[in-house]
């Protein structure tokens, strides 16, 4: 599904990402670990297709498709979700209305028909239920006084409805108490299917508990240094980054 | 300048010629009439030299010489319908060059409450009128309120006794004339606990050219309540200059909603006077411009007496080579402690060549208050642009999207669901080029 070959990106000169190479396969969770800094976010983000990277090197194709040729907006219509770690604010537009026009703008690109309301509403209540979160959340401004949590699951709850093949989740799991840890989980576990993936950015293992993922990456300086399974998560919760940062200098 | 001077003659002229026409035969009316008159011709009109006037010059339209005409070429009904906010039930009165035009008109109200000609009024009630009419405007008022006092035709006035409160909105219509100097005036007295709506919808022909020099006066005694619309529709290529004076007893609220969309040279003035002890006052503004328009706000709120609460909040879209002021002057005097103010301004810059100049101004002569102010000028935000993008919004329709919200947050501020709709819908074809955001209606 998705195929990263040899990725190199700066940031106003600074080299971020030095020769990524990840596959990742329908199907399949992958969690990308690592420091601080080590560029985990840049990579989701230059995936996403924001501008301000600059990809000095290397390949990315999706489905087939060269992935970095696309404008973000067509990445979205093509299945690709975004999970931010610090979603904004939007005054003045409403969640239902973000939501309507997000889902519409896919549709429509797929051939398929718009949903009308009655319909769209049934497919949001059905899935509000998923994140546990109340109808009237819906007709407020896109995260307006939102709490972090809260922030959290809307973003879950925008991936449970537009139903993406290829979701990127950039530390979703930051700031969440044990409870809306648990309900993020189902979110994205529900996702699970044959046909989609997931790419989970995280700084802990904790999430890892709820979200049992097929591969575990280590990313430090701009390189995955190891590669493994989630029990190489496990070992990073007890002994720290550390040790790979030193594998990674031997 | 020989051109400022030769206008505050032939607006002098103007106003002994309107003289047989003007209502008002007492000796209070005729006094209130001269020292106007004396004003204008004291003071003249003001130029950039003067600080509050400083970001807007009134050149161009001091060149066009707008003078009254008395008679106002046809208006008609079918011309009307199409400015009225869809499903909007009201009391209506409709002036066109300023003056009430009873057959386009809706009938008046019953039960001791008026909606209606000023002049009539005035014929009919002076003494009604003669405690308020003139004298919530302040003494130092800048001429143009002065020269609407002096020559002032005909208006509404709109009387609410106390206690009464109003289902109905009143929505009073001003129509613009070609080529004609227009000057509405309005007065509103609001009795002890009586409530209202009242909207003031200030309209003209597209491509008209024309002067409206309007005065709106609102007397709130104790406990009265009045949420207040201006809406600001005037042709591309008319001039408007507006005053709203308000003077506001205890525990009185006064809400104003100012939505200036039209006109290619604005100025509007707007002072509330919070008088006694728990007044409150709400303004929310929204200036939309574009192309050459140029849109003055200049309000003032005088916390005069202690705990009196006041909220400001404007905000402006700028496009094209458009030009706005905002001036938000708070006084809390020295007997106001235990004052509450809030005030923003925000602004939205869509391209390179609009600006804004906005300026808040506090004086505070007591110790225990609460006052805050903000003013910011921007662009569309970039996250919240990639936030949308990410979702499958083109960057086009998300920029458009980000652009209404922004100038929506005042409108949701609108009690009136009608009008609401109804600006919205204006809003969106001004700020969308026609490119609705469909959906925005079913949900």
């Amino acid at each position: 599904m998705l195929s990263i070959k040899n990725l190199h990106v700066s940031v106003e000169g600074k080299s971020i990402l030095k020769g990524i190479n990840l596959e990742v396969k329908a199907g399949e969770v992958h969690a990308i670990m690592g420091p601080n800094g080590s560029g985990k976010s840049t990579l989701v983000h230059v995936l996403a297709g924001r501008e301000g990277y600059d990809v000095t090197a290397g390949a990315v194709t999706y489905l087939g498709k060269d992935l970095l040729a696309l404008r973000a907006e067509e990445r979205a219509r093509e299945g690709i979700f975004l999970g931010f770690q610090y979603p904004v604010e939007i005054p003045g537009v409403s969640n239902i209305y973000l939501l309507k026009a997000a889902l519409n703008a896919i549709r429509k690109h797929r051939g398929e028909e718009e949903l009308d309301a009655i319909d769209f509403l049934a497919r949001v209540r059905e899935k509000l239920k998923l994140v546990e979160m109340k109808e009237d959340f819906m007709y407020r401004s896109v995260n307006e006084g939102f709490s972090g949590g809260e922030r959290k699951r809307n973003e879950i709850l925008q991936m449970a409805v537009l139903e993406p093949r290829l979701a990127l989740l950039d530390e979703t799991d930051s700031g969440l108490d044990i409870d809306a840890l648990k309900i993020v989980a189902n979110g994205v576990n529900a996702l699970r299917t044959p046909e989609r993936a997931v790419v989970l950015v995280t700084h802990y293992q904790r999430l890892l508990n709820y979200i049992v993922p097929d591969y575990v990456h280590v990313l430090v300086q701009g390189r995955i240094v190891k590669s493994g399974d989630k029990s190489l998560a496990h070992e990073l919760e007890r002994r720290g980054y550390g040790w790979v940062e030193a594998e990674a200098r031997a | 300048m020989n051109g400022e001077v030769d206008t505050r003659g032939d607006y002098l002229q103007a106003i002994r010629t309107l003289e047989h026409e003007l209502p008002g035969r007492n000796s209070w009316m005729k006094d209130l009439r001269a020292a106007a008159a004396a004003r204008v011709e004291a003071v003249g009109f003001p130029t950039v030299r003067d600080e509050a006037w400083k970001y807007t010059n009134l050149a161009a339209l001091m060149r066009q010489r707008f003078l009254p005409i008395a008679s106002a070429p046809s208006f008609a009904n079918e011309q009307l319908e199409r400015l009225l906010p869809d499903g909007l039930d009201t009391y209506r009165l409709v002036f066109v060059n300023g003056r009430l035009r009873a057959d386009l008109s809706s009938p008046t109200l019953g039960n001791g409450e008026v909606a209606s000609s000023l002049a009539q009024q005035l014929r009919d009630h002076p003494g009604a009128l003669e405690p308020h009419l003139g004298r919530v405007l302040p003494d130092a008022i800048h001429s143009f309120a002065a020269l609407n006092t002096a020559s002032f035709v005909d208006g509404a006035c709109v009387r609410l006794r106390a206690g009464a409160t109003l289902e109905r909105p009143i929505h009073l219509i001003y129509v613009g004339v070609p080529e004609a100097l227009v000057q509405p005036r309005t007065l509103i007295i609001a009795q002890a606990g009586s409530r209202a709506t009242i909207v003031e919808q200030y309209v003209g022909a597209d491509g008209d050219r024309y002067f409206t020099n309007a005065v709106t006066e609102v007397v709130l005694e104790q406990g009265a309540s009045i949420e207040h619309y201006r809406l600001q529709q005037e042709s591309g290529r008319g001039f408007h200059i507006g005053g709203l004076y308000v003077r506001g007893e205890a525990q009185s609220s006064f809400t104003s909603h100012a939505i200036d969309l039209g006109g290619l040279l604005v100025r509007n003035d707007l002072q509330v006077a919070l008088n006694a002890v728990g007044a409150v006052c709400t303004l929310n503004g929204l200036y939309v411009a574009d192309g050459r328009q140029h849109i003055d706000n200049h309000t003032c709120i005088d916390h005069a007496k202690p705990g009196c609460t006041s909220r400001e909040f404007y905000k402006g879209v700028l496009d094209g080579r458009a030009r706005a002021v905002f001036s938000g002057r708070v006084v809390v005097q020295p007997d106001a402690q235990r004052t509450d103010a809030e005030q923003v301004n925000n602004n939205l810059l869509l391209s390179e060549d609009a600006e804004i100049d906005t300026k808040p101004e506090l004086e505070i002569y007591a110790d225990d208050v609460k006052c805050s102010h903000g003013a910011t000028v921007g662009q569309l935000d970039l996250d919240q642009l990639f936030y949308l993008r990410a979702r499958g919004v083109d960057d086009a329709a998300a920029r458009d999207l980000l652009t209404f919200a922004f100038a929506n947050e005042i409108l949701q501020r609108l009690r009136l669901a009608p009008l609401r709709a109804t600006l919205e819908r204006l809003l969106t074809t001004r700020l969308l080029q026609g490119r609705g955001i469909r959906e925005l209606e079913l949900l």
